[in-house]
């Protein structure tokens, strides 16, 4: 118990000393996530709605996929990122293993099945006249789509909030293919296992406390757009 | 229905593009070839000394050093698949293997520490203050007593599997030997939550000692010896590996100012040095 309290107050000494490797290693986390939740949303929700919006044989299965995907062990996807990225392999030429680039890539693989599959249901649960209406009032497709996602807000940002926080809470990937170099690609999920194999557990406890803070601010961003009147 | 465009997703893109643009422009800002991708053993990060050398290194050189640490025979597995330019490990046998197989190039001797048996104070299996390891094993075995393996093909790892060879046993499959698949820290707080014995490297013991709660038991013999060495991996083979930095990292770890640093890393911290520097001593003066 003393060790969990003497770790609240390192992490919270971290921070108002505002030490610069911590505050290093978690903006690292905020963009690395950030930037892999981003390509995950672009890539999911779009086509999460060209799956929802159609049909064609073989629909099932593909959302199957795709919810079995929600499930990917991020040690999985990291090995596989890594042999693609190995010099010698096929993606060898472009030189990003152990990179904060290489960790983006591995956790958008990460993230785009989980807003892709909420995305699907989220859309498919909207009542299925409603596209008609919206269509028989003059409206052009891709008004019809912006309006379906404004109908389906709250889930599609729970999406994002699903895939953010399967990402940056994730550690297999990131350290497979980021390597956890200190000052460069070490981010909070890492630098927690490193510090607990090295006996530093008081300074794990601080960064997993720092890690539960930056989980909860982004997530109170998005709530508060989430739950935000709709305007009209 | 006003605006088609939700502002809620423009707010949302806005927020998650602003690192994608930041981590994008830090990737940009090294020089590629200036890499060097050193693939090391836990416990020469775990100790803390590659946080000491490597800033030094990088600001005499102007190479980065981007430091992978893992076991050392996955540290091999990476040479030999030409994806590392330099190693620092620690398995002997190994690594002749390695230099033989026309892996790698120039492998010089940079340090060495020792191995300890560890266990808890009780003692289950009375190996407190022999004087052989293989006697001590026997004891280990007899007495069905806990033994924690680190089981990930680490350096450790084979030299403990050496040791059980010298005294004739097979522990795998026996209900007394558990392997962890972890790094020498970790397996070192498990060896201490079950009242177990392993084998530990001096370094990571001492950086550990606090709190853990286990003793040194058996230490001093020749057989114990934990060396390391620093080896390029083969250009010629490889191409793509980075071998004029590999070099310079290999002549730094051997350099004179270099193995003062190594030499005194740790005393400060716990009183001993963690590692002896031995660059240009022959392996036989060690007791090999």
């Amino acid at each position: 118990m003393e060790l969990i309290l003497d770790g609240i107050f390192k992490a919270f000494q971290l921070l108002f000393s505002l030490n610069p490797e911590v505050l290093g290693i978690t903006l690292l986390s905020l963009e690395v996530s950030g930037a892999a939740t981003f390509i995950s949303v672009l890539i999911g929700i779009s086509s999460g709605m060209v799956v929802a919006l159609n049909h064609f044989p073989g629909k099932r299965f593909l959302v199957s996929v795709v919810n079995t995907g929600m499930g990917l062990p991020p040690v999985v996807v990291g090995l596989f990122v890594m042999i693609f990225l190995w010099r010698n392999g096929p993606f060898g030429f472009l030189e990003i293993l152990y990179t904060p680039t290489a960790m983006i890539f591995a956790q958008a693989v990460i993230a785009t099945p989980i807003v892709m599959g909420i995305t699907i249901a989220a859309i498919q649960n909207l009542p299925p006249k409603l596209r008609l209406q919206i269509l028989s009032l003059g409206a052009t497709r891709i008004q019809m789509v912006w309006f379906l996602i404004r109908e389906a807000r709250l889930p599609l940002l729970a999406a994002i909030m699903a895939g953010f926080g399967g990402v940056i809470s994730e550690v297999g990937a990131s350290i497979m293919v980021g390597g956890n170099i200190k000052g460069y690609s070490r981010v909070l999920t890492t630098a927690t296992v490193m510090e607990s194999g090295m006996g530093n557990f008081d300074m794990a406890i601080a960064l997993g406390i720092i890690l539960l803070l930056l989980c909860f601010l982004v997530n109170y961003f998005l709530t508060v757009i989430q739950q935000r009147e709709r305007p009209r | 229905m006003k605006s088609f465009i939700p502002k809620s997703i423009l707010w949302i893109t806005v927020l998650l593009s602003l690192p994608l643009v930041f981590s994008f422009t830090a990737p940009a800002a090294e020089k590629m070839q200036k890499n060097i991708i050193l693939a090391t053993t836990t416990s020469t990060q775990d100790s803390g000394l590659l946080d000491v050398l490597i800033p030094i290194f990088e600001k005499e050189t102007g190479y980065f050093v981007k430091t992978i640490s893992v076991g050392s025979g996955q540290a091999m597995k990476m040479g030999e698949k030409g994806e590392a330019d330099v190693l620092l490990v620690h398995s002997p046998d190994a690594e002749k293997a390695f230099i033989a197989q026309g892996f790698g190039v120039n492998r010089l001797l940079v340090m060495h520490n020792d191995f300890i048996v560890v266990g808890p104070p009780a003692d289950p299996a009375k190996i407190k203050g022999m004087k052989s390891t293989k006697e001590a094993m026997e004891k280990i075995a007899q007495a069905g007593a806990l033994f924690l393996s680190r089981g990930d093909n680490s350096g450790t790892h084979s030299k403990e599997k050496t040791l059980w060879k010298a005294a004739g046993i097979i522990p795998e499959g026996q209900k007394w030997y558990q392997q962890t698949g972890l790094g020498m820290g970790q397996t070192l707080n498990v060896a201490a939550e079950k009242k177990g014995y392993t084998l530990a490297d001096r370094g990571t013991y001492l950086s550990l000692k606090k709190g853990l709660g286990l003793d040194v038991l058996l230490e001093g013999e020749p057989l114990l010896l934990n060396i390391y060495h620093v080896i390029e991996v083969n250009p010629a083979r490889w191409p793509k590996v980075n071998a004029p930095g590999a070099k310079a990292f290999a002549e730094f770890m051997v350099a004179k100012k270099t193995q003062e640093i190594i030499g005194k890393f740790g005393t400060d911290k716990y009183g001993s040095p963690l590692f002896f520097p031995d660059a240009g001593k022959k392996p036989e003066s060690l007791g090999l």
